[in-house]
């Protein structure tokens, strides 16, 4: 089934509906992706995130619902459309013996047949190895790796193929400060210069304000906000915080009008110190967002809850 | 067909590299050794017996069962542990990411499963070959059966292997639904001693399974014709042995690709994830 998609629309989902037995994971999700976006899918546990993906990567059956990922239903994608898709995997132990180097140009060879003038596939091996920064592993054994140099090995495992549309499911887990920032630099590296389409999962509220172009918040089986870090702080709330010091006394004032009260501010006083203006984080939107969802669902709340018990 | 006939070759690497890797891991160079070890150390321990009423040593007669049982045995458990290992620890979920990554990834199992019979054979044939005399009757006649054989009790079993891998639930149970009948099988098949001595219903229940087929046709390759009275019907029973290993190659060759994809389908990310944190609760 193909879907009628509009222009540089990549990926289309609506009204998807998943259901294990009783109990309905995803109740009527909705979305689109543009060509070359980064989007962000944050959710408490348990709120669907990875059964999304997984039915986008065309691993798993949907009850319900309409889905077009490069204008293909994925379950129903040939093997030409899974060409043109990238799925970062999370290594365990598989391909113990193999090295870096040896499993790249193996798995490389597959998209050979599918190389265009426009995206020549695969992608160089060495360049690759370069890019994910393991060129001091890429003749060790796998199982020799580090939990973070096995990471950048599943990045590099899920761009062999110089994908159109990358999918990453919770890319940094377990990633130091600086493992983390350089995936960033991948991460914008091939947004920008492949023109890759990026859908990608994570618990980091940092991490998606600095990668999303647009984050879309999951909980409850539906997606309850869309849109970048700036706009869903605002419609969470318009008033930001503005702190200052005077006397060494501390005052906070909450204003939807930020620049006009310091304005005024600033011309009244003339010993004003300490000013700091503090929009709502992502992280205060997201929490409000989340809670505002789950006082107004308790059922759901009480299954995202149970999830994590288990 | 051009980018299937593309994938089969990039499995035929892949089998090639697993193969070489395979040589050169202390993991399965112990596995070689110890198989062959404890074959030759067996035989040599019985050197001296002889069959009741024939003139032959009971080694001639057993290294030939013994070859087929150790054929049969690599090809159902080798691919039945790497299947169920592969499906657990993410290996082809990888393969199933990629373009035609399946096709790709079962030939280089069915590669890698039959080169790997060369270094079980040879370890145990080329000692045999020194210290127990008149080992091969027959010559290069003896040989060429050898090697149809082989390729037909290849055909007839691996795909059994695979499919027992593609469905036990999870690789502790390779134990019950592999190696069990297997075992069981050894016992009833004549590969130790001549099959006359069981009940007949157990006698008919063993010819039913390739493990007697590929014993039957591997003693009729190494043994004199005058052997084949310790066979049932007091033959080798050539054509019946292609008919059974044959069947049972046809039916594997009908299931096995189904069998095969219901398994890759039902391969997702989090199914990895589960049997991981699984494998880690038993570990624990």
């Amino acid at each position: 089934m193909s879907m009628t998609t509009g222009e540089g629309v990549v990926v289309e989902v609506s009204e998807l509906r998943m259901r294990y037995g009783s109990n309905d994971v995803l109740d009527g999700v909705e979305f689109q992706v543009h060509r070359g976006e980064v989007i962000t899918l944050l959710g408490p546990n348990g709120a669907g995130k990875t059964t999304t993906i997984e039915i986008l990567e065309g691993f798993r059956m949907r009850s319900a619902g309409r889905v077009s990922v490069l204008g293909v239903d994925p379950a129903e994608g040939s093997e030409d459309w899974r060409a043109r898709v990238g799925v970062v995997l999370q290594s365990w132990r598989d391909h113990a013996r193999w090295t870096p180097r040896a499993l790249l140009t193996h798995l490389g060879r597959y998209y050979e047949p599918y190389s265009t003038p426009q995206r020549s596939r695969p992608y160089d091996v060495e360049e690759l190895i370069r890019v994910v920064g393991i060129e001091e592993q890429a003749e060790q054994k796998i199982r020799t790796l580090s939990g973070g140099q096995r990471r950048r090995l599943d990045v590099a495992v899920g761009i062999i193929g110089r994908p159109e549309l990358l999918f990453l499911d919770e890319p940094t887990a377990g990633f130091d400060p600086q493992a983390r920032r350089e995936f960033h630099d991948i991460v914008h590296r091939l947004s920008d210069l492949e023109d890759t389409t990026i859908l990608l999962t994570t618990h980091d509220l940092d991490e998606a304000e600095k990668l999303a172009d647009r984050i879309l918040i999951l909980a409850g089986g539906r997606i309850v906000a869309d849109g970048s870090a700036d706009q869903l702080a605002r419609q969470v709330t318009r008033e930001a915080q503005v702190r200052w010091s005077q006397n060494g006394e501390h005052f906070v004032h909450a204003t939807p009008d930020a620049t006009g009260f310091v304005r005024t501010l600033l011309e009244q006083h003339d010993d004003i110190a300490d000013l700091e203006v503090r929009r709502a984080t992502l992280e205060d939107t997201y929490i409000a967002m989340v809670q505002q969802h789950e006082t107004g669902h308790p059922d759901q709340a009480a299954i995202a809850f149970e999830e994590v018990e288990l | 067909m051009n980018s299937t006939t593309h994938a089969i070759k990039t499995g035929l690497g892949r089998g090639w590299t697993e193969f070489m890797l395979s040589l050169k891991s202390p993991q399965d160079q112990g596995f070689y050794a110890f198989t062959s070890g404890g074959v030759l150390l067996y035989l040599f321990l019985n050197r001296t017996n002889e069959v009741e009423g024939t003139s032959l040593f009971y080694t001639t007669l057993a290294l030939p069962s013994i070859l087929g049982a150790l054929l049969v045995f690599s090809l159902v458990i080798g691919p039945a542990y790497s299947l169920a290992m592969e499906r657990e620890d993410g290996t082809l979920l990888r393969a199933k990411a990629v373009p035609r990554g399946l096709i790709g990834h079962f030939t280089g199992h069915i590669l890698l499963n039959t080169l790997s019979l060369i270094p079980s054979f040879l370890i145990i044939l080329i000692p045999g070959a020194f210290l127990f005399e008149d080992m091969m009757q027959n010559g290069l006649r003896g040989w060429v059966t050898v090697i149809w054989v082989v390729l037909l009790g290849l055909l007839a079993t691996l795909p059994i292997g695979m499919v027992i891998g593609a469905l036990v639930p999870g690789v502790q149970k390779v134990g019950t639904w592999g190696m069990l009948p297997i075992l069981v099988l050894l016992g009833i098949s004549g590969i130790f001693s001549p099959m006359d001595g069981l009940w007949d219903w157990v006698q008919t229940v063993s010819q039913i399974f390739p493990m007697y087929w590929v014993g039957i046709g591997m003693r009729s390759a190494f043994l004199p014709d005058a052997a084949a009275v310790l066979e049932i019907g007091e033959s080798w029973r050539t054509l019946q042995t292609v008919a059974v290993l044959g069947a049972w190659a046809v039916a594997g060759a009908l299931i096995t690709p189904g069998v095969l994809r219901r398994m890759a389908r039902r391969q997702s990310g989090s199914t990895v994830e589960a049997a991981k944190e699984q494998a880690l609760q038993w570990v624990r």
